[in-house]
């Protein structure tokens, strides 16, 4: 087992959004303020790991041919339970997500790990895994959410800092509110995947200067 | 009968609320499955039927719950329903129409995690509609489907023979296809029937 390794390939050389191409649906759809962006981050973090522990506990009970349905119900158990977690201790990000929240069941980042990895690997590496792509799910989710606000909206940290008003940066009435409507989403994460793209076709040790670079 | 609130229903999933480019689901499969245009064509078909057919079961079983209680039980119950209604499809198809189920092949188990499908299903009941609208909103929103991913695959297969920068080569470039296209429907907004 290799922790580094994990975590590197958890956040640059194996990302869950900008490499695999896994979970654009909520990637796109709610990165529109900071907030809704750590929330969903953070639930998606949680449900993976869980669902990554669970199911790398079941991996020699599940049969292999109704191991996906299985999956998805282990899966669809976590998201329901984070789901009423949040309405009840959270109701405004609850709300803000909506509908994205039962969605995490089809997020195809949790299957996706629970095929290729959790089913393979013991618990620890699985619960790391969990963790560590969840974290590079989050940190893309960020920064596009900060993108996407602050060229849109003007604000940064839209309802968390400020009474939820979020810190306001650009005058009003000069951002963009495209960057907020779909064609936003879609050209934020084209130009966050190309740089990605830029930066893994260079040498090695720039690798790791993307996020900053971003 | 309400035609008009139908209609307007109809209308609000292919155009205004256009399920690729103005709710975001489903975009996997939409990026996954757009390079021809023949089997995004076959994709799109496959989820107009399993949308159709998704919005009918889950419709009962959706009154079923909400009678005994166990709405908090919707997602895990709604996603099962989904996954063995595609697997029952794609026996069924294999018996029937073997060409066609040759053609769709790979992208029918595919369908499962289309959170399109999960989605038309959780907004029905979200709305509260009732079994007739349910249906034409399942129906309709994969037609919807259908001409986003049709329309995106042929500009898709253009897009193989023109010249982009390096690293906006290959998924890059087809985000940003996708966010132009985006725009377009954009102009759709504000569309109403009454």
């Amino acid at each position: 087992m290799n922790i580094k390794k994990q975590f590197l390939d958890g956040m640059i050389y194996q990302n869950p959004v900008t490499v695999q191409l896994l979970g654009m649906c909520s990637t796109l759809a709610i990165s529109t303020t900071l907030f809704n962006g750590l929330g969903m981050g953070v639930s998606v973090l949680v449900i993976l790991t869980l669902a990554n522990i669970f199911i790398s506990l079941l991996r020699n009970i599940i049969p292999s041919k109704v191991r996906i349905a299985c999956y998805i119900v282990v899966i669809a158990g976590f998201v329901t339970i984070v789901d009423l977690l949040l309405k009840a201790y959270i109701p405004s990000l609850s709300a803000s997500l909506g509908l994205f929240i039962p969605l995490i069941v089809v997020n195809c980042i949790i299957l996706g790990r629970a095929e290729s990895f959790a089913s393979k690997n013991g618990i620890l590496a699985s619960a790391l895994d969990g963790i560590f792509q969840g974290l590079g799910y989050t940190v893309i989710l960020v920064v596009m959410c900060v993108i996407r606000e602050l060229l849109g909206n003007g604000t940064f940290g839209g309802g968390i800092l400020n009474n939820g008003e979020g810190i306001r940066i650009i005058p009003e009435g000069i951002p963009a509110l495209g960057m907020i409507l779909p064609v936003g989403g879609f050209l934020t994460l084209a130009c966050v995947i190309a740089a990605m793209q830029y930066f893994l076709s260079k040498p090695k040790k720039d690798a790791k200067n993307e996020e900053v670079a971003k | 009968m309400d035609f008009t609130g139908l209609f307007s229903i109809a209308l609000g999933a292919i155009l205004v609320n256009n399920f690729i480019f103005a709710q975001f689901l489903g975009i996997c499969p939409f990026m996954g499955v757009s390079k021809k245009i023949d089997t995004a064509l076959g994709m799109g078909m496959a989820v107009i039927f399993v949308m159709g057919v998704a919005s009918a079961v889950c419709w009962p079983i959706n009154q079923l719950l909400l009678k005994l209680g166990l709405d908090f039980m919707q997602t895990v119950t709604f996603i099962l329903v989904i996954a063995s209604l595609v697997q029952f499809v794609e026996m069924f198809l294999q018996k029937a129409m073997p060409a066609l189920y040759e053609s769709l092949g790979v992208y029918l188990p595919l369908i499962t995690t289309n959170c399109a499908v999960l989605g038309v299903v959780l907004q029905n009941t979200q709305n509260s509609y009732d079994f007739i609208q349910s249906v034409v909103y399942g129906v309709t929103g994969g037609i919807g489907f259908l001409i986003a991913i049709v329309l995106f695959a042929s500009v898709r297969e253009r897009l193989e023979f023109s010249e982009c920068p390096k690293s906006f080569e290959g998924f890059p470039i087809a985000l940003v296809t996708a966010g132009l296209l985006a725009l377009a429907f954009l102009g759709f907004s504000g569309l109403k029937v009454f």
